[in-house]
């Protein structure tokens, strides 16, 4: 408890969430596939509307497992790479991807309206949904999900996201199950997708 | 005061007037690609590796090309899981004799308010600022929007070097 009001001096509002994200990250590097926490949650309720203007809650989700990615359409690299690796995963499991579902949700609603979100995951596979909404929905779900962004002004009058890497891996039952790191290697990423696909309802 | 203005002018012009700083030889550009974009992407980001023949340090200090508004020079981490993104203060060194390559994962020149989409296949103008030799002017090509390296679109995790 010490240490934590301790980072939460030394940072900011943020903090709580940084280090929510940092203890994930080191969980992270040192999990080897899938294996449930003893972390506090991850994932909860949230609203937000999904890539053709529908209302979208976590009951949305319910009874598939699903993988959740985080970040922004004006993020040149990271975000790009991850989606495309993604898509490629997809690709290989084959019919099995149907068993899960796939959302990225944005940390910059302010820029990434439904339309640009769906405009966007066109240049990507089919399976995976866009989720946005408004400034107050997007922090609650960050917060659920022990999402860290934050908005980085730029020189030139604009901004950039740092934010959370990671692709989480959820079971049917809405709960944490395993991650993907950033540029995670292939056969590793397609391992933990797979074992998830084996936790899907039998329908 | 001079070679300033010379500097801020016509990249031939300089290479008259002060022949032993602006030579495009000292410094020379390998491999540059650029990334495809998604549909409706604002920003995209073009790689290179930077050779400095000459004997002293010179630093990329900025760029400019017709495919986007604003171009900036950026280095990208992940640090714990969080992705960061910054402009490098005062431009990225590149050590005199060395070489200093921009990759996916590390620095890139960011194309920031896209005018079009980058597609596969496609080239387009870039011109860098280097703080001694001026200006260079390339070619980008563009590669897959998964690609890792200038010539193996797809294939990740592969050093080039």
């Amino acid at each position: 408890m010490h240490r934590r009001y301790l980072i939460v001096a030394a940072m900011s509002a943020f903090a709580l969430v940084a280090a929510a994200g940092l203890g994930l990250a080191f969980f992270g590097v040192s999990d080897s596939g899938a294996v449930r926490t003893g972390v506090a949650a991850i994932g909860g309720p949230f609203t937000l509307v999904d890539d053709t203007g529908k209302a979208v809650t976590e009951k949305t989700l319910a009874g598939k497992p699903y993988a959740m990615y985080f970040g922004y359409t004006f993020c040149p690299e990271v975000c790009p790479t991850t989606l495309f690796d993604l898509s490629r995963w997809i690709n290989d499991l084959g019919p099995d991807a149907d068993k899960l579902n796939y959302v990225f949700v944005t940390v910059d609603p302010e820029r990434d309206t439904v339309q640009l979100m769906h405009t966007y995951l066109s240049s990507f596979d089919k399976h995976i949904h866009g989720y946005t909404g408004t400034a107050e929905q997007i922090a609650k779900i960050a917060k659920e999900y022990r999402v860290y962004y934050k908005k980085i002004p730029t020189d030139d009058g604009d901004y950039v996201m740092d934010h959370s890497a990671m692709i989480y891996l959820m079971g049917p039952d809405d709960k944490f199950v395993s991650l993907i790191r950033y540029q995670e290697d292939d056969a590793s990423a397609l391992a933990k997708l797979r074992k998830l696909t084996t936790m899907a309802p039998v329908s | 005061m001079r070679y300033l203005l010379t500097l801020a002018s016509a990249a031939l012009l300089l290479a008259a007037a002060v022949p032993t700083f602006a030579q495009s030889t000292s410094i020379h550009i390998d491999k540059p690609w650029a990334r495809a974009t998604p549909a409706g992407a604002k920003t995209g980001a073009a790689y290179m590796t930077i050779d400095n023949k000459s004997g002293q340090p010179d630093r990329l200090t900025g760029a400019s090309s017709d495919v986007a508004k604003t171009l900036q020079i950026h280095e990208m981490k992940v640090v714990d899981g969080v992705m960061k993104m910054r402009e490098i203060p005062g431009g990225l060194p590149v050590p005199a004799g060395g070489s200093v390559t921009l990759k996916p994962g590390g620095y890139h020149v960011m194309l920031i308010g896209l005018n079009k989409a980058l597609k596969k296949g496609e080239k387009f103008p870039l011109t860098l600022v280097f703080e001694k030799a001026g200006k260079v002017s390339i070619e980008v090509p563009v590669e897959s929007v998964g690609a890792m390296h200038s010539d193996m679109p797809g294939m990740g995790h592969m050093d080039m070097k």
